[in-house]
């Protein structure tokens, strides 16, 4: 077995993983189920990150969605959950009007994407990975800090603002 | 080599059951955590054609995406605490104080 | 079959060095918890351990066997499927930190460009492990505990990485190998950032939920916190995600700032007699085995006794062998992975003194410690770091850089100190303290 065999399999290993994930988050009933659920999805996409060479974004979508945004999740929904809402309705009535608009999207998306492999300009061509050395952190960080300073400062005043948002949203008395 | 269809295809999967689950599901949490899917999806294909182009800038949006995804989980659950609090519901079209 | 044969030639010695970590790793985590006790009872006065094998040494295996045989309770309206799931979150995460760390030039599972990265996510992932278990087990004790845990674990593992990252921006990568290697020309980089050491230190204690930050398994508040409901095998998995996550941080720690495997005064020439410090160290343990075998109490005793002594010369041996010239190469991995754990060792002795002396803190002031001062000091010595990297970059000899930044953190500390020590004039009727502290 090569390394390439092994990117392969894990890679369809790690799709399958992702869809099951996700069909069972929006599926069960329970709300930490679901989040379990989300978990391993999101960490299947980790494992996709990774197949595709891209170690940092594998990091940060560990530390960041995994282990803070979804730890967020669960407290919150411990904080919130309901015994009395598991036995309630849990889907809505607009089921079928949502999978006809579901259908049209993913046949219009598939389509296209259909198509385009059709040109074959959709396949990693073989030496293409040339100017992406296989362990880019650094090409990340230089680009990160010298090409997107300025969105990165935005998007650092946006965590701050949110966060100042979520501490008024929750205070007892505004 | 894995042609890049294949991701693209699994990035389409889980955007679709995020759309769908946006759509049908009452529980406000759940539609949050489908809005978690669709982002992911997005990243997939950033992420792909990142390699595939051989030019980190898509990794880097990737990044912001999930900068932003921390920021929307941190308010919207900011949101539904309060909400909470206030009608001691979780159910999304109980939210009907406006509908009048 | 022959494509499986390739594969195991291409993996030989990363699949040989994980089993023997998945084997090592639960035994070590024993004698830690040995190690424990008798420390403990050493500090308190008393022999603690001496039934089970000769003072003790057979605790650890005498405690698994009673725990694996022991009843396993799942109470009736837990989730099962989470509550049998969650434990084994926990020590999945810890074993898997492992892959990444370096404990000789040699012994690696994996060289990863990301290393200390993945270690740090890996491990970020033992959370879920403690809240799903205490939200599965549907008791309201494991649910505060969990709680509790988790506040605890985010707010700390904010402070923790950021104390990391002053240790990165010193070495320059991520890589556990390359860490070391930085450290070793110079200094180690606890005498760099010592204030970056101490941050880590106090946030790893917090992190692995340990006293005086043991809140969430408070016994006289919440009887065993997250673990409440859990018996037999699975709580012993819990308890050796415990203390193999206690290992993780001791050894991240040594990776980072304590030089990892390398010797001590390993630049310094007329020092380089400690190379004999190994295996003299295990020969001096094992002539005291044999010392002591014939004044044991029982006969079986003596053997157990006399076994170790022989454990203790093999180990002598190996760490000799690199004085043969034919294995001369071996030198760096044989004594690298004894300075790694002695190291190791020394920082959880550390661990336990610390347990020993300071009484637990309340919850609010451990929330408190965490964003008022940890994590700001700990922003504030990134900064200091950049500084002295700067200053370094500009020729500046070490001791004016290291004194300039150093003492500019150190005052940074004592500020924040006297903030937090401030009496506030609180406004607002009497009685009414909830509003008034929030």
């Amino acid at each position: 077995m090569t390394p390439t065999q092994i990117s392969q399999i894990a890679f369809y290993f790690f799709a399958g993983l992702a869809v099951l994930g996700a069909i069972l988050t929006v599926t069960v009933r329970n709300v930490v189920h679901s989040a379990i659920f989300l978990i391993t999805s999101l960490l299947a996409t980790a494992g996709i990150f990774l197949t595709l060479g891209a170690q940092f974004v594998f990091a940060v979508q560990i530390i960041l969605y995994v282990g803070g945004i979804m730890v967020l999740f669960i407290f919150v929904i411990m904080l919130v959950n309901l015994d009395v809402a598991l036995h309630q309705l849990q889907f809505n009535r607009q089921g079928w009007v949502a999978g006809l608009l579901a259908l049209v999207l993913a046949s219009q998306l598939g389509f296209a994407i259909w198509f385009a492999r059709g040109e074959g300009s959709l396949d990693i061509p073989a030496g293409r990975t040339g100017a992406l050395s296989p362990q880019n952190v650094e090409q990340f960080g230089l680009a990160l800090f010298e090409k997107y300073a300025l969105p990165f400062e935005i998007a650092s005043v946006l965590l701050l603002v949110a966060l100042i948002g979520a501490v008024v949203m929750t205070k007892k008395r505004v | 080599m894995i042609p890049i269809g294949h991701y693209l295809f699994v990035s389409l999967a889980l955007f679709i059951i995020g759309v769908i689950g946006v759509l049908t599901r009452r529980n406000v949490i759940i539609i949050l955590m489908s809005i978690e899917l669709i982002l992911n999806a997005v990243n997939i294909n950033l992420v792909a054609f990142s390699r595939h182009w051989a030019n980190v800038d898509g990794q880097i949006f990737t990044l912001f995406i999930i900068t932003d995804a921390a920021a929307e989980a941190a308010v919207g659950l900011g949101i539904i605490i309060a909400f909470f609090k206030n009608r001691e519901t979780v159910l999304a079209d109980e939210m009907d104080l406006l509908k009048w | 079959m022959s494509a499986l044969l390739e594969f195991l030639k291409t993996y030989m010695w990363p699949l040989i060095f994980a089993l023997v970590i998945v084997g090592v790793l639960p035994l070590l985590a024993g004698y830690v918890v040995l190690m424990e006790r008798k420390v403990m009872a050493d500090m308190q006065a008393r022999l603690g351990p001496m039934r089970v094998g000769p003072h003790g040494l057979l605790q650890p295996i005498a405690d698994a066997l009673k725990l694996l045989i022991k009843e396993d309770i799942i109470p009736e309206n837990a989730d099962k499927l989470v509550f049998w799931f969650a434990p084994v979150i926990s020590v999945t995460a810890a074993m898997l930190a492992y892959s990444a760390l370096a404990i000789g030039p040699f012994f690696q599972i994996a060289e990863l460009n990301i290393g200390l990265l993945f270690i740090v996510a890996v491990s970020s992932m033992g959370i879920f492990g403690i809240i799903l278990g205490g939200w599965a087990s549907n008791s309201h004790y494991s649910l505060l505990g969990a709680l509790r845990s988790t506040a605890q674990m985010i707010s700390y593992e904010t402070a923790a990485g950021l104390a990391l990252v002053g240790g990165v921006l010193l070495a320059g990568t991520l890589s556990t190998q390359k860490i070391v290697q930085a450290q070793q020309g110079g200094t180690w980089f606890v005498f760099v950032a010592p204030i970056g050491f101490f941050l880590y230190l106090v946030a790893s204690i917090a992190e692995t939920n340990r006293a005086p930050f043991d809140l969430p398994e408070a016994e006289s508040e919440l009887v065993a916190g997250y673990m409440t409901e859990y018996s037999g095998f699975r709580w012993a998995v819990y308890f050796l995600a415990e203390y193999a996550n206690m290992i993780v941080v001791a050894s991240i720690a040594t990776t980072l700032f304590l030089g990892g495997w390398l010797r001590p005064f390993g630049s310094i020439a007329a020092l380089d007699f400690l190379d004999f410090f190994p295996p003299l160290c295990f020969l001096g343990v094992a002539g005291y085995c044999f010392y002591r075998t014939p004044k044991q109490p029982e006969p079986i005793q003596s053997g157990v006794m006399a076994l170790f002594g022989g454990l203790c010369l093999l180990l002598a041996a190996a760490m000799a062998l690199p004085f043969v010239p034919a294995f001369a190469a071996s030198k760096a991995g044989v004594h690298g992975a004894f300075w790694f754990l002695l190291k190791v060792s020394l920082y959880i002795y550390s661990f336990m003194w610390i347990r020993f002396t300071f009484p637990r803190f309340r919850f609010d002031q451990l929330m408190k410690l965490g964003w008022y001062f940890m994590i700001p000091l700990s922003i504030v010595n990134v900064l200091g770091l950049g500084v002295y990297k700067v200053l370094r970059q500009l020729q500046w000899s070490r001791w004016p850089a290291f004194l300039l930044t150093t003492g500019g953190t150190l005052l940074v500390a004592i500020w924040l100190v006297w903030l937090a020590q401030r009496k506030v004039a609180v406004p607002g009727p009497v009685g009414d303290m909830t509003e008034a502290e929030g």
